[in-house]
């Protein structure tokens, strides 16, 4: 795949992401300024930039943890936290975000298991809370989930009884447990000794491998080059370049991005 | 090397200045004296058993009577009472607590402000004066009704009939107990990390299930000690009722020691006694509740009493034989 920049939509199915001229200000710093992107279906994005660019709002913008000022985003051709009403915007009840939310996987960069549940019940939570599974299926569910990332065996331990690389793995078994259409990751490894990011990275590129849409922040740019489609680099709040790992990591256009390239590699 | 000839001391020269014993390798540190710590031993022992001697021996205590007042039906009555009274309180101001709690940390500036209210005002008002006050509230408000202001009423209750001393006193602790709940309660709320917030709305978890199954249960673990805390004060200030004439514990012994005049010290001590014992089973309980809210918390669990005298013996045992060995 190569889309270089976001265009309207022309073929017949909708964009799994589509953040549409989103602006947003932590008070008076401008944090995102007018970002458009798109992401098919099935496609595996990774975000790129310096810290402070912008680029985990953009991300938390998406699953509307944060409200944009401006701008919209819709995934799966669904507007997401607001309705549009007699050519208006308006914001949707809580309720209705939050079943939104269920369809948009979010994995943390610390993780943030719950830590008074057990593993198997972290996972199993949220399809039994939203009523979508009864508990004995949510369970079935958990159990087929964790031993696809590797923790068949860890069911029954508490969260803080595992390394990081083990939480994180988990973390991302309970966001696949509400079946997104696509899964947000922030950072998911920054918060991992060297020796553990190995095996995050390996289940995530098992995902991007089963055609997930993927959307990634992360400063792993070796991983970035081996499982994107697309890299999009972000300074200052704007999209500074995008396009195939090989074109933007390898050959980038902008200044900034060979600044920022020169600094991580 | 800068040291001059005959000061060097190697370990092998050691023994040679010393009683003759093994080499160093094969000796044990012998452990620091603390001739200090054996004083103040000494002196605590002194006092205590002073003290000890002191309660048994004085006439003033007059334990006999101590052991003909323990487990009077008048002094078990009362007991009941203090029972009824500081358990109906301690879970309606614990829930009062949680509602005011929640409109303190809501969205809404009214109830926020509503929250605040209550709070500053029953923290600031002295409890007899609460207790007082409703105590002649049927005075004030012959009927109670539930209606519009100044408007019909579609609910009205007699106050005279609906205000038994009982419900005076239980209303009365309650509404104190709430307010200072309501701070133990938000402070739990507070303490438990933002992500388990963000997560938990990530995931799509309906509000009233993030509160219930992923914040409070992390509260628990910071709010228990804090409330346990609070209901032993609350367990003691239930003597307070007895200004509303409710013969609680401390009201019967009161009562029965102006009948009996000179049994007012066996009467004050078996008060005494109950007390301590109900303190210590709530902190009994307490160890327990906070065990069980302390899982996932710490990678193992805080040892009960009795797995800690396994663990002190099987460390004894242990010590011993290494002892007999060397």
């Amino acid at each position: 795949m190569t889309v270089k920049t976001a265009e309207p939509l022309a073929d017949i199915t909708p964009a799994a992401v589509e953040v549409h001229d989103v602006h947003k200000w932590y008070g008076a710093h401008r944090v995102l300024d007018g970002v458009d992107l798109t992401v098919r279906p099935g496609e595996v994005t990774v975000i790129l930039g310096p810290s402070g660019s912008g680029k985990s709002t953009l991300l938390r913008v998406i699953n509307h943890l944060e409200k944009p000022e401006i701008g919209y985003v819709s995934v799966n051709g669904e507007l997401i936290g607001v309705k549009q009403q007699g050519g208006r915007l308006k914001e949707l009840s809580e309720r209705a975000i939050l079943a939104q939310r269920g369809r948009i996987g979010f994995v943390f960069q610390n993780f943030n298991l719950f830590p008074h549940l057990t593993v198997l019940d972290n996972v199993a939570a949220a399809p039994v809370a939203t009523g979508r599974l009864g508990k004995p299926e949510a369970l079935e569910l958990a159990r087929e989930l964790l031993g696809r990332v590797g923790l068949a065996e860890k069911t029954g331990a508490y969260p803080r009884q595992l390394s990081g690389g083990q939480q994180q793995r988990v973390a991302i078994a309970r966001a696949l447990a509400l079946r997104p259409g696509v899964i947000l990751f922030d950072e998911p490894t920054s918060a991992l000794d060297p020796e553990l990011v190995g095996e995050v990275l390996a289940v995530i590129k098992d995902l991007a491998t089963s055609g997930t849409t993927l959307v990634i922040v992360t400063h792993e740019i070796g991983f970035a080059r081996e499982v994107a489609d697309r890299v999009v680099f972000i300074d200052g709040g704007k999209i500074v370049e995008q396009g195939p790992p090989h074109e933007v990591l390898d050959k980038p256009q902008h200044e900034r991005t060979r600044d920022f390239l020169s600094k991580v590699l | 090397m800068s040291e001059p000839p005959g000061t060097t001391v190697s370990l092998a020269d050691a023994p040679s200045t010393d009683v003759p014993s093994k080499p160093l390798t094969a000796q044990r540190v012998q452990p620091l004296r603390r001739p200090g710590r054996w004083l103040v031993t000494l002196v605590v022992l002194v006092l205590v058993a002073q003290f000890i001697h002191g309660l048994v021996t004085n006439s003033f205590y007059q334990w006999d009577r101590f052991g003909y007042w323990f487990l009077r039906p008048t002094i078990l009555d009362g007991l009941v009472i203090t029972l009824e009274v500081a358990a109906l309180s301690a879970v309606l101001g614990l829930l009062g607590g949680i509602l005011l709690a929640l409109a303190r940390l809501s969205k809404s500036p009214v109830l926020r402000a509503a929250s605040w209210t209550y709070v500053w005002a029953l923290r600031s008002i002295p409890l007899i004066v609460v207790l007082i006050f409703l105590y002649n509230f049927s005075a004030l408000y012959q009927t109670l009704s539930i209606g519009v202001p100044f408007g019909p009423a579609f609910f009205s209750f007699d106050e005279s009939k609906l205000a038994t001393d009982m419900a005076v006193a239980v209303v009365g602790l309650s509404l104190n107990e709430a307010a200072y709940a309501a701070e133990v309660v938000r402070g739990g709320i507070l303490s438990v990390d933002q992500g388990q917030h963000e997560a938990a709305s990530a995931l799509g978890l309906p509000k009233s299930y993030q509160f219930r199954r992923i914040v409070f249960p992390q509260a628990l673990r910071s709010i228990t000690p804090n409330y346990v805390n609070q209901l032993i004060g609350l367990i003691k200030s239930t003597s307070l009722v007895f200004y509303v004439s409710l013969l609680d514990l401390f009201g019967s012994a009161q009562t029965m020691g102006s009948t009996y005049p000179g049994d007012i010290v066996p009467l004050l001590l078996v008060v005494t006694v109950w007390y301590l014992i109900l303190t210590s089973v709530v902190s009994v309980i307490q160890f327990y509740v906070e065990r069980h809210y302390a899982r996932g918390a710490t990678r193992s669990l805080p040892p009960t009493p009795i797995q800690k005298l396994r663990a002190g013996a099987t460390d004894l045992r242990a010590r011993i034989r290494r002892e007999a060995s060397i």
